[in-house]
């Protein structure tokens, strides 16, 4: 089952690569232009740009597709409503504080199909959790006056921490719950789709 | 002469002032005024890029996040807006050979935007109000952490920002659609059929069809078409901050005379989702179609020739213009409560169409410059280049983000700061804005001044070019490695990130401070001073006889 962790660092290796050949080929329009042609006969003509034109529209929906088959928390989040819940955890925000119904850090068994139930009974704030190395698991808003419920199966066995992800004025600039949560038992893959 | 006598006199004797027509003389006070905002955001985000390395003795967090909310609004509505607002101003009559529909109300726009932008700038520096410019509800009325008196402040300073855009729209739309005295009435169907781009776009049917094209001339040119467009996103933007402000000073209202009105009566997912409609005019609407505008404005102004896929060009100005009315629900990919189908179509596919038509427009000026070559590398057309890739490196970041997956790790991280809208603004808008400055600079000046360095404006390009990418690549690494905008981090988690953030931030600072420098010592500062002089010709006079001819010449 695939990480965050491994989606961010094929993101990392993917667009450094795309800013590289996208920075060469600017440079190398810029030289080339300054450059007397040998011929003014042209390869520009309406069909390239057509073919440009439909790589574009292949790659816009095309990225959607791609992380749609390949990053899990895509179908866990267009299928929330039917895939039930093996631990719901219900927490409440309020006056620049995270409210957890026990004591941290809650356990949770790896594979365990997870709700979080975020409220907030004032401001807008955020709910993320974090690796031990800082990198992110995952995130969400947290509206005030709305359940802002979110489904995660975890796939790796670690300690987590909870920062508020969303402004929530200076008083909640350094909002974090250290040790939120512990993930045990990741000696087995499980996928939520395959326990459906 | 020295130094300090360049600086006074400027180079050669500096800008002859007096030349100038009251339509140039105001469009130079957009720009001087727009420069001087954007080193003031230059200088907040520097001190931003400091406290991130170390915090800094004189900054707590309170007095940290009045400046990130001031930031973007200096940088945005006090230097961009006045920057594009001016060029635009002097552009639409000097392309369509009238007069400015109203001098005044040109003059009184930069005035109260100034005014305005000040305003919001003192109620961060003296008062600490800080919701950010996302202002969620119900931040800014949260008094328990922010001052009444800042919040007035900030809600009057953005109300005179937007009557600014408001004046700026009446005065762009009057100038397309009056007809001065003694020239022959034009037909408003066919103006305003051109200024949508509809004419583009039965030109193409008429084209698939066989057919002769519905119009051979288009009414207005392309630029202007461009100008238009964005316009409208820019008054839809301006109603809805107005609207967002009003509210905001309801609730000050509210909370000074115990109406007993609780902010949750406000619902603020509904308020998030109109907040993020109008604004994202701004950032999806019409940054993105003025700068297409400018593009091939200046791609037509330095290769001297029309613009390749002229029609398609039209046409795909349209579409941005629909596409930028459904995009805002990308903002919303993490807020739960929102409809899935909002997040699908709006939030990924339509914004998706994003790509499309910036790709098209990039395609479409590097085309009409290549077809031009041999060109002489300008400074003109370096930073068009600069400009052009800067929005090749941040629109597809922003794409990337703009997709439910991944804004599930990217969601307010570096990465949205960096990646996207840093190297967006910094790179692509304000290098595109560079390029105006450098390519508008003879034909506001009557060609009366000459650069004082080329060698400044070179280091100008490339501190500004390799700081603005460097910087948006720092932080948008540390945001993939996990580093959120808006936290306060005190163990150092992603020091050697900032600390190379901060490298480039300084040079693009650097940057700036070398192109005033080699903007003064050209002008001097007696004829700076003189911008702000009356000038001494007619109203009704664009650029004056002797200076277009020596510019057609």
């Amino acid at each position: 089952m695939t990480t965050s962790a491994e989606v961010l660092f094929a993101l990392k290796v993917v667009y450094t690569i795309y800013a590289f050949a996208i920075m060469s080929l600017i440079g190398w329009f810029a030289y080339r232009v300054t450059k007397k042609p040998e011929t003014y006969k042209t390869w520009l003509t309406p069909k390239v740009f057509y073919t440009y034109l439909g790589i574009l529209v292949v790659v816009g929906v095309g990225i959607h597709i791609l992380t749609y088959n390949k990053i899990p928390w895509v179908a866990w989040e267009l299928k929330k409503h039917k895939i039930p819940a093996d631990k719901e955890i219900n927490i409440t925000v309020k006056n620049h504080e995270f409210i957890f119904p026990e004591q941290t850090p809650i356990n949770i068994k790896c594979g365990e199909v997870v709700k979080f139930n975020v409220v907030s009974e004032d401001l807008t704030y955020g709910f993320g959790l974090f690796r031990p190395d800082h990198s992110m698991v995952f995130q969400m808003q947290v509206v005030p006056g709305h359940n802002n419920e979110l489904l995660w199966q975890f796939h790796e066995e670690g300690t987590f921490y909870v920062l508020s992800t969303e402004y929530s004025g200076p008083k909640g600039a350094r909002m974090k719950v250290p040790e939120a949560f512990k993930v045990v038992g990741c000696n087995k893959q499980v996928s939520m789709e395959g326990r459906k | 002469m020295s130094i300090k006598d360049i600086l006074i006199n400027g180079n050669n004797g500096g800008l002859d002032h007096e030349g100038l027509s009251p339509l140039q003389k105001i469009t130079l006070r957009f720009v001087v005024v727009g420069l001087i905002f954007y080193g003031v955001a230059a200088i907040e985000g520097m001190l931003m890029r400091g406290q991130e390395i170390t915090p800094l003795p004189f900054i707590d967090d309170s007095h940290f996040f009045a400046i990130m909310t001031v930031h973007p609004i200096v940088g945005i509505f006090g230097s961009t807006y006045l920057l594009v607002f001016g060029a635009f101003l002097f552009l639409v009559p000097y392309l369509m050979k009238k007069p400015i529909f109203s001098i005044g109300l040109a003059n009184f726009t930069w005035i109260i935007m100034s005014v305005g932008t000040v305003l919001v700038w003192l109620s961060g520096f003296v008062y600490h109000y800080a919701p950010l410019y996302t202002i969620y509800w119900p931040l800014p009325a949260d008094f328990t952490q922010f001052s009444v008196v800042g919040a007035v402040m900030f809600v009057v300073g953005i109300a005179f920002i937007m009557i600014g855009t408001l004046a700026f729209i009446v005065n762009i739309y009057g100038t397309v659609f009056y007809t001065p005295k003694g020239q022959k009435k034009q037909p408003i169907k066919p103006l305003l059929m051109s200024a949508f781009g509809i004419d583009g776009f039965l030109n193409i049917v008429n084209k698939i069809r066989g057919k002769e094209p519905y119009v051979k001339e288009p009414p207005l040119s392309l630029p202007i078409v461009a100008i238009f467009r964005g316009t409208v996103d820019t008054f839809l933007d301006a109603l809805v901050i107005l609207g967002a402000g009003l509210l905001i000073l309801f609730f000050i209202g509210n909370h000074v005379f115990q109406w007993g009105l609780h902010y949750h009566s406000v619902d603020a997912l509904l308020y998030k989702n109109i907040f993020w409609w109008g604004l994202d005019l701004i950032a999806d609407g019409l940054v993105l179609i003025y700068v297409a505008g400018t593009w091939y404005l200046l791609a037509m102004l330095i290769t001297g020739r029309n613009l390749f896929m002229q029609n398609i060009a039209r046409a795909a100005l349209l579409l941005e213009l629909i596409v930028s009315w459904a995009v805002w629900s990308h903002h919303l990919l993490s807020d739960q409560p929102q409809p899935e189908i909002m997040k699908l179509a709006s939030g990924e596919m339509i914004t998706a169409f994003e790509l499309i038509t910036q790709g098209l427009a990039f395609f479409i000026t590097l085309t009409t410059l290549w077809l031009a070559r041999p060109l002489k590398m300008t400074n003109e057309l370096k930073f068009l280049l600069g400009g052009l890739l800067g929005f090749a490196l941040a629109v597809p970041a922003g794409i990337i983000q703009a997709d439910l997956g991944m804004n599930r790790i990217l969601h307010n991280t570096q990465w949205v700061a960096g990646a996207h809208f840093h190297v967006a603004i910094l790179v692509g808008l304000t290098m595109t804005l560079y390029s105006a400055i450098y390519i508008l600079f003879p034909i506001l000046t009557n060609n009366s001044v000459k650069l004082f360095s080329q060698r400044l404006a070179n280091w100008h390009f490339w501190l500004h070019l390799l700081g603005g990418i460097g910087m948006g690549a720092f932080m948008g690494m540390a945001g993939i490695d996990g580093m959120l905008r808006r936290h306060v981090y005190t163990e150092g988690e992603f020091l050697g990130y900032m600390i190379l953030a901060g490298i480039c931030g300084a040079m693009i600072l650097a940057a700036w401070f070398i192109f005033m420098f080699n903007i003064i010592a050209t002008i001097g500062l007696k004829g700076l001073i003189g911008i702000f002089k009356p000038s001494q010709l007619k109203k009704d006079v664009i650029v004056p006889e002797t200076a277009a001819a020596v510019q057609k010449g």
